[in-house]
């Protein structure tokens, strides 16, 4: 198959940034088009958004276009997804189905077009996300490779990494655990804190088994926010030195 | 990947498709083949394409602002399939009962790989799908369907067209030369997934006839033709 999870050793040298992980949309080819996907991954309470928030700033001064997007934010599929989430309706493959609709009319209307416009897309998560929540609930690991083959491999994914303990604390001073980050579909016990420690742990085990596989930048999410920050910037600045140098054209450059 | 569409299911009850672009008479045939079944004292069970409560909202939405593209279109009928398999057909299908669906997988493969999706995604997206006992495709030349659907006064509607390809403005235009590549679909999935065909240009009863004996070489029904014809009067 065609799909990311060769089996073949030199799998992970197939995934190029800004291509298709599979054989993709074939009426959308998108080689050539001059922007960029970052993406942070990690789980609820890393403080993605905050990252994100401080990064586009950063970027937009810098003279950057930027635009984010994150799960659920379609237009097309939010009131839906909320619904029936609210509902407990779904099952494993209609709650990945449903994500996957999501991802694929953000993907469309959203991140291609920026892509072609040569945008900088910051996506809050990415299928990673969807693959971990799966991954975790027992869906097929091949199956899900190929449902998101129409994906777009980031140019960086930055993973914020933490830990069980670490995390739980951040949560509780937060918002506090919510049904679904707990896990408590799987019905893995009916004390909300027992489930969200197993949920958590196994969601960070499926992140950890994906770094390799997409080449994840992993960060320390237990820093301080400015020392993460300067880190993301550090490794996002020399990625776009790089690639703008490559893409300039010698008679636009200044002499 | 997944199997389970090319592989025979081990429940007690029977999945039996039918497949064909509308105007087919596929639908006409099933309710014929429900009547039969159920006065052999089978309980059955229908499940319709795209029927689903979970997906109707963000379908409707989609269709009011022609806001669906292929991937969409295609995603939210996968997510309607693995709704309606998991509470509709499964848990009749242990119960050893017949379910009857009326178009199944295979027409995602048609429509979809008709709208340009990769053909081996959408095999692969339904490969958690029960493979039918029996798939029945409803074989009709489109000059045929169109008549029949204008005889009907049926209304083109703007996805069922593909009008949403940009193929021609002109309703009717544009559902020929979607029907026409959505036919080029079904002709690789006769063989590809077995499907038994049924030329759909003849008389409703004798349809009828040769389905039923495609049925009933799965059941332990001894039907006469005479009976059939008598039923069928």
């Amino acid at each position: 198959m065609n799909s990311l999870t060769n089996n073949s050793p030199d799998a992970e040298s197939l995934i190029r940034p800004g291509s298709y992980y599979g054989n993709g949309i074939p009426y959308l080819p998108i080689d050539g088009y001059p922007g960029k996907i970052i993406a942070i991954e990690g789980t609820d309470g890393v403080g993605r958004s905050t990252q994100i928030r401080l990064l586009r700033e950063w970027l937009e001064v810098q003279g950057y276009g930027v635009i984010e997007t994150g799960w659920t934010r379609s237009e097309l599929m939010q009131p839906t997804i909320e619904l029936a989430k609210a509902s407990n309706t779904l099952n494993k493959l209609t709650f990945v189905l449903l994500y996957a609709t999501d991802f694929a009319d953000r993907l469309e209307k959203e991140i291609i077009p920026a892509l072609k416009a040569g945008f900088i897309v910051l996506s809050d998560r990415y299928i990673f996300t969807a693959m971990a929540r799966a991954g975790v609930r027992g869906v097929d690991r091949t199956w899900m490779r190929n449902l998101y083959g129409f994906g777009i491999a980031p140019h960086l994914v930055f993973y914020l990494k933490i830990d069980e303990k670490a995390l739980i604390r951040r949560v509780l001073q937060s918002r506090g655990m919510d049904f679904w980050e707990s896990g408590m579909d799987m019905k893995l016990g009916d004390d909300i804190y027992e489930s969200f420690r197993a949920y958590q742990r196994s969601l960070l085990r499926e992140y950890n088994s994906m770094a390799d596989e997409f080449g994840f930048r992993v960060l320390d999410a237990k820093r301080k926010v400015e020392v993460i920050q300067d880190e993301l910037r550090r490794q996002i600045g020399a990625f776009l030195a790089d690639s703008d140098a490559s893409s300039q054209p010698a008679s636009a450059s200044v002499t | 990947m997944l199997n389970n569409l090319t592989t025979p299911h081990d429940y007690p009850g029977k999945l039996f498709v039918v497949e064909g672009i509308d105007g087919s008479g596929k639908t006409t045939q099933l309710a014929l083949l429900a009547k039969w079944l159920s006065a052999a004292g089978h309980p059955v069970v229908l499940t319709e394409w795209n029927s689903s409560a979970l997906v109707k909202a963000a379908t409707k939405t989609g269709k009011k602002k022609n806001s669906l593209t292929p991937m969409t279109f295609s995603l939210l009928h996968a997510t309607d399939f693995a709704d309606r398999l998991l509470y509709n057909i499964v848990p009749p299908l242990k119960a050893g009962m017949i379910v009857l669906a009326d178009r199944y997988a295979y027409t995602a493969f048609a429509r979809d790989a008709a709208r340009g999706v990769d053909r081996r995604w959408v095999r692969e997206l339904y490969s958690f799908a029960v493979k039918p006992d029996l798939a029945v495709y409803f074989r009709v030349p489109i000059e045929v369907s169109t008549d029949r659907l204008m005889a009907r006064r049926v209304k083109l509607k703007f996805y069922e067209a593909g009008l949403d390809m940009g193929w021609s403005s002109n309703a009717i235009e544009s559902f020929r030369i979607f029907q026409g590549k959505v036919l080029d679909e079904y002709d690789r999935l006769v063989e590809e997934f077995g499907l038994s065909v049924v030329n759909a240009v003849g008389s409703i009863t004798e349809q009828q006839r040769t389905f039923r004996r495609l049925v009933s070489q799965h059941l332990a029904i001894e039907e006469t033709n005479e009976q059939l014809d008598e039923q069928l009067a």
